[in-house]
């Protein structure tokens, strides 16, 4: 079991951006004491559903094989509650990113209504962390699967998106 | 072409995003990380908004140059040595190293760019007017 905060990718395009949505439902436990009787989506999960969004985002775009750690949210903006029963739309886009991090703009829509923003920043571990394993590549590649990113996903050059290779053999 | 006055307007603007401070204190003497509280994953986001404000590409170790710190050619017990300081010094022309230098450990190194220190990078990279 993971920690998902999206359900499905809805557009993937590689190394620019991704949307996914996330659907509200009163089975969340959380959602039970938060709060009683009023059940909102807590912003915090709704920032971690953006950084997944965009997190696998950057996380594909080398190929699983870089440590990628959410490093800072240097902005986030919330304008309207998520309630039980609403679908939320991320988008996330890649601002910038080279070998040591990048910086992701995502957005939070109900319908066309914008929900949220934030601006997410994104580390690529080096040096000593370099041998420790965070995520298995692997286990980034199920999760791709799960959300269905090959599904509709596409490359920088239009082609649909493929599973990098040497992973797929498990 | 920039004048040295909007150079100075885009990096303060950066420094207030990136590290929500208030505009008044991104002053040209402000040291970022012991007066603006920068870390170290703040320097990428520095860089990132740099590019994007000026145009410019900066090359990684190009603004805070960690591998000369992390090289034991330059450094010996803490300290950053006098080929070290040499290697600074070329590597960061844009920065005055003279206060550091007199005591030159590296966990103080981190504390040395100013705001002035990355109006002077930047106008390096891109062509000023007077």
């Amino acid at each position: 079991m993971r920690w998902y905060w999206i359900d499905r990718y809805i557009e993937f395009e590689s190394g620019r951006s991704a949307k996914a949505i996330k659907n509200i439902s009163l089975a969340e436990e959380h959602l039970h004491d938060h709060f009683p009787g009023y059940p909102v989506m807590p912003a915090s999960l709704i920032v971690e559903g953006m950084a997944q969004t965009g997190g696998l985002l950057v996380c594909e775009y080398g190929q699983f094989r870089l440590k990628v750690v959410l490093a800072k949210i240097t902005r986030a903006v919330f304008h309207c509650p998520a309630l039980a029963g609403d679908t939320l739309t991320y988008t996330a886009t890649i601002e910038s990113i080279r070998d040591d991090g990048a910086m992701v703009s995502t957005t939070s829509h109900k319908g066309q209504t914008l929900q949220a923003e934030a601006e997410i920043f994104f580390a690529h571990l080096d040096g000593g962390h370099q041998d420790k394993t965070l995520i298995e590549p692997r286990d980034f590649l199920r999760m791709m699967r799960l959300l269905k990113a090959y599904d509709i996903g596409r490359a920088a050059d239009g082609s649909r998106l493929k599973e990098p290779p040497g992973l797929q053999d498990f | 072409m920039p004048t040295k006055e909007e150079v100075f307007q885009k990096v303060q603007n950066a420094l207030v995003e990136a590290l929500g401070v208030d505009e008044e204190e991104v002053t040209p003497e402000a040291t970022l990380v012991g007066d603006l509280g920068a870390e170290s994953i703040d320097f990428l986001d520095i860089v990132f908004r740099l590019e994007k404000a000026f145009d410019i590409k900066i090359p990684r170790g190009e603004l805070f140059p960690e591998d000369v710190l992390t090289n034991s050619t330059y450094v010996e017990d803490g300290r950053v040595t006098e080929a070290g300081l040499a290697e600074l010094r070329k590597r960061m022309p844009f920065a005055n190293l003279d206060e550091f230098a007199k005591n030159p450990n590296v966990q103080d190194f981190a504390n040395l760019l100013t705001v002035a220190d990355m109006c002077r990078f930047v106008e390096s990279k891109v062509n000023v007017t007077a």
